[in-house]
């Protein structure tokens, strides 16, 4: 081994399993279709100021008057707005883009959050191990036997009572992705961690050290990228969740505002019109949801089939 | 008639892409009692062999073609059921790991008894009458109190007497056994192999012992079948194949015995490696390695034919055994 | 054993104090206790000698050892809504919650096993890949749109079952009324139970069936196989046993999150349980109400992931429950 190119096989490695991958996604027509649908309704959400015909968030666009009308290819609709309106006359399809944006972001932003911090803490855990490693797994234990959802409701429901809805409304963006951030650090700092023990009995770690690198840079350059695969698997159910999470979060009033939906807000909003009539005000966002986690979920699937990583389990 | 007759038995793998031969056209015979090894390197298809003959090949593993006749019955065109009256009964297997092949949350008694109910008609307390009787033919010390144990509460010494046991409980005609000892402490693995000798032997149980190890082969066995590459390459009655092996292969692997060795000397290895599944050369498949080979064994596949005693798969065994006698004569 | 036993629940009371200072720092921080008492007219002389005399002027300490104190005691302060002790409150809802989670835990357990053990045995059949695009389906549709999608057809569309409360409950004892006695309240848990479990059966129909087939490629069950012994007992016996020691874990776990997923479910369905219950107790600012509900529930967890974990000990004959306890 030359002492110069201190790290020639990861990037090889990676090269490697990147073909590997490509070709057999290519062979996937699930994973193909998915990844597509993820990337169009993505794109589209991103791009929601410019294709939304209507700004939900601009009052001056919004007139009560055009509330509950059906979607185009019903009775009783208004040509103007494709997929009806809600019950305060927002644009449906308008505020299902910005609401699907909201989501997304959220989702992602929590899932960022949680592996920020699994990962740290799972690197910190392996690389020192000892008491602080006991400590910090045994936190993990008690923090995974809670459930995250239950957490988050009350933590959302308590902080909702103490500053009122007007200031939480204000700062639900954050509290949501802070609490659903939080509360799913153990599932990677159990992974990091198993991959750190693994790794740090293999030579290239130990000659690392030798070469007087410290702690840090090898754990960022040559502990993280053996940890890449499973961390990805866990990274996509994850986004999946925390979607999930902030929409029973929002739908249940602890989220989102009706005057800032995300998609579970605006099921929520929708919810009361079902009786009346008014499916589409739940259903089409309903939809949207639903295939926007399925595929992200199917996205998973065919990941842990082709990485298939070691993941911690129990 | 012999015990176990396999006449032109391959087996094939089912890749993604393509199907690669494991077991090329394997011929061999065992006769009642007959103590029988199968040498060769980790990938020549010994415990494939082992598999088959069980015909317990596990997807994507499938015998293509050829027959494996076990006391005049054909094994290969067995339905599941009938084939399940034969293993455990008639034909027992022994596994490598000890420590992974119990079940770990059965008791011993309850995977002993198990074994004989599915294929007699006894109560649990006959049964465990019988595993006794045989768990004391093992030396288990205190079996009845075995009986009621976990697998992780006992050695892998233990364990693989305790599987030992559970071969003979039916008393087979035949049992195979995979590597019995590899993943044994070397301390106890003559002591296995010794027990597992004395019961075949008392028994009159033919045993299938397939090693990579040719001293315990010339210890236990009385035929030798060496495998390289899916391929029989030499077979013979042990005494001779390790005496005057033929094939440049068996005669390598007998150089690089520990014994062959003088203190202070390097092991004579055999220079590279067996070729993948999916590689294997046109011609001779260990013409790479060897060095006697000429340019016919890079194009042509030897066939196993009759050697003096032994039968052999080389184009050149002529040529190499007269050398051989000169040196020797020199 | 004892010694395990007595370091698990150690390990149970020492949660059960971090809860229990969670609670008291939301009833010291959320909301005014005077004026939930004595309203807003009254002069700043008789405040102070009330909180002197109700102890809020205490330090910290005595005041959460109090707090401490009554609640091991069973007494959670009173419901300013209900006006009532709000133990009593939850307890009245409790059966309510529980029932609907019993019905749940029979789909998720009655189907979850043979599911996940046929798409194992068989993962190329037809129904299995059907079993498992459902299940894919099912764990990417949350708990309130199921049930809002399961009102929508079976209520509002086909009227078949009711769309909202417990209906017709019979008296059991205390204040426990029961769905399971009377038709009309079979046919109203039934959607309910459906909604709560649609998310947590494929998520365990997928678990059994991964380690199923974890557990199927064991060297133990190729062995079993080369005893001669049968599929059927090689299936139920050597594999599902070893198949459930991780599921016992992680259904540990799950159950904490079906009483969040109750929150939902009892929501939609306006269900008269405790979840339900708590959202109203949120939006009413009911301090007292939301602290018992967060006590209970923090019980329930601890409870159950304890039991949980002592069944694991029990099943699974490689656990030293003697040695752990050291």
């Amino acid at each position: 081994m030359s002492s110069l190119s201190t790290n020639p096989e990861p990037s090889r490695l990676s090269k490697a399993w990147n073909s590997n991958m490509a070709y057999s996604f290519r062979r996937n027509p699930v994973a193909v279709v998915s990844l597509a649908i993820f990337l169009i309704i993505t794109v589209m959400s991103l791009l929601s100021p410019l294709i939304a015909p209507f700004d939900p968030y601009d009052p001056a666009q919004i007139d009560i008057m055009n509330s509950e009308y059906p979607p185009i290819w019903v009775d009783g609709s208004d040509a103007q707005f494709m997929l009806g309106t809600d019950d305060q006359g927002r644009d449906l399809w308008s505020t299902i883009l910005y609401g699907t944006r909201l989501s997304l972001l959220i989702g992602l932003c929590a899932v960022g959050l949680q592996a920020f911090l699994g990962i740290s803490i799972g690197l910190i855990s392996g690389y020192v191990g000892g008491r602080v490693d006991s400590l910090l797994m045994r936190l993990a234990d008690i923090q995974l036997s809670f459930s995250t959802l239950m957490v988050a409701i009350i933590f959302l429901a308590v902080t909702q009572a103490m500053f009122g809805s007007e200031t939480f409304n204000q700062y639900a963006v954050y509290f949501l992705i802070a609490v659903i951030g939080v509360a799913e650090w153990p599932q990677y700092a159990r992974t990091v961690r198993a991959t750190v023990l693994a790794e740090k009995k293999k030579e290239y770690v130990d000659s690392a050290r030798v070469l007087g690198f410290g702690p840090l840079r090898i754990m960022v350059r040559h502990i993280l990228p053996n940890s890449l695969s499973p961390i990805f698997v866990i990274s996509t159910v994850q986004v999946a969740n925390a979607i999930i999470s902030e929409a029973s979060l929002s739908f249940l009033g602890l989220g989102m505002p009706p005057s800032q939906p995300s998609l579970g807000s605006l099921i929520s909003s929708g919810f009361d019109y079902i009786f009346s009539g008014s499916w589409w005000i739940t259903a089409i966002p309903g939809v949207v949801l639903v295939v926007l986690v399925l595929v992200i979920n199917l996205l998973g699937d065919w990941m842990r089939d082709i990485l298939n990583p070691k993941l911690y389990k129990g | 008639m012999s015990l176990l007759s396999v006449r032109d038995l391959s087996v094939k793998f089912a890749m993604r892409d393509q199907t690669v031969t494991a077991l090329n056209h394997i011929s061999f015979d065992l006769a009642k009692g007959e103590r029988l090894g199968i040498v060769g390197e980790s990938g020549a298809g010994k415990s494939i062999t082992g598999f088959a003959l069980m015909n317990l090949l596990s997807r994507p593993g499938f015998i293509d073609s050829g027959s494996i006749h076990f006391e005049g019955e054909d094994i290969v065109q067995m339905s599941e059921a009938q084939m399940r009256t034969i293993r455990g009964n008639r034909m027992a297997m022994i596994f490598q790991d000890p420590m992974v092949t119990l079940n770990p949350v059965l008791t011993i008694g309850q995977q002993m008894v198990e074994t004989l109910q599915a294929h007699r008609k006894l109560s649990k307390a006959e049964a465990e009458q019988i595993a006794i009787v045989k768990l004391r033919e093992v030396y288990i010390p205190s079996p009845e109190e075995r009986l009621g144990q976990y697998p992780h509460e006992l050695s892998g010494g233990m364990r693989q007497r305790i599987i030992i046991a559970i071969a003979l409980l039916l008393d087979p005609e035949l049992i195979i056994a995979d590597e019995p000892t590899t993943a044994l402490d070397v301390t106890i693995q003559a002591d296995i192999m010794e027990l597992l000798l004395e019961l075949c032997q008392s028994n009159k149980v033919g045993l299938i012992l397939i090693t990579h190890d040719l001293g315990v082969v010339s210890q236990m066995t009385e035929r030798t079948l060496v495998m390289y590459a899916g391929r029989i390459i030499e077979a013979g009655r042990t005494r001779e194949i390790i005496n005057d092996p033929q094939h440049p292969y068996t005669q390598g692997l007998i150089n690089a015995l520990p014994q062959q060795t003088l203190p202070g000397q390097r092991l004579k290895q055999i220079p590279g490696n067996m070729p993948g599944l999916d590689a294997v050369p046109v011609g001779c498949p260990f013409a790479p390695r060897c060095q006697f080979a000429v340019d016919h064994c890079r194009t042509t596949l030897p066939e196993l034919v009759r050697y003096g005693d032994v039968e052999v798969a080389c184009h050149e065994v002529n040529r190499l055994h007269e050398t051989r006698t000169e040196d020797q004569s020199a | 054993m004892l010694a395990y036993l007595v370091k698990r629940v150690f390990q149970a009371i020492a949660v059960m104090f971090a809860i229990s200072l969670i609670g008291f720092a939301i009833q010291d921080n959320l909301g005014d206790p005077l004026r939930e008492l004595v309203g807003q007219s009254v002069s700043e002389e008789v405040r102070q000698q009330l909180r002197d005399e109700l102890g809020l002027n205490d330090s910290f300490m005595t005041q959460y050892l109090r707090f401490a104190g009554n609640a091991l005691q069973g007494d959670l302060g009173t419901s300013y809504f209900f006006k009532e002790p709000a133990l009593d409150v939850i307890l009245k809802k409790l059966p309510a919650t529980l029932e609907l989670v019993m019905g749940a835990t029979l789909i998720i357990v009655g189907l979850s096993v043979p599911l996940g053990v046929y798409t194992a045995i068989k993962p190329n059949a037809i129904l299995s890949r059907i079993i498992m695009g459902v299940s894919i389906i099912g764990i990417s549709i949350p708990v309130f749109l199921t049930a809002i999608l399961m009102i929508f057809v079976f209520s509002v569309e086909y009227g078949w079952f009711p769309s909202f409360g417990r209906g017709e409950v019979v008296h059991v004892f205390g204040s426990w009324d029961t769905n399971f006695l009377s038709a009309d309240g079979w046919m109203h848990i039934l959607l309910p139970s459906v909604a709560l479990a649609s998310i947590m059966l494929p998520l365990f129909v997928r678990l059994i069936r991964a380690e199923m087939m974890e557990v199927l490629q064991s060297e133990y069950v190729k062995y079993a196989k080369a005893k001669g012994i049968r599929p059927f007992r090689i299936y139920f016996v050597h594999a599902l046993k070893n198949t459930l020691l991780p599921v016992i874990t992680v259904g540990g776990v799950q159950i904490g999150t079906m009483v969040a997923y109750t929150i939902l479910t009892e929501t939609v369905f306006q269900w008269p349980g405790m979840g339900f219950m708590f959202l109203e107790a949120v939006n009413r600012v009911d301090t007292p109400l939301i602290v018992a509900y967060l006590i209970v529930v923090g019980f329930i967890f601890v409870v159950t992931n304890t039991i949980v974990d002592l069944i694991y000990g029990l099943v699974n004959p490689t656990v030293n429950l003697a040695r752990m306890g050291a």
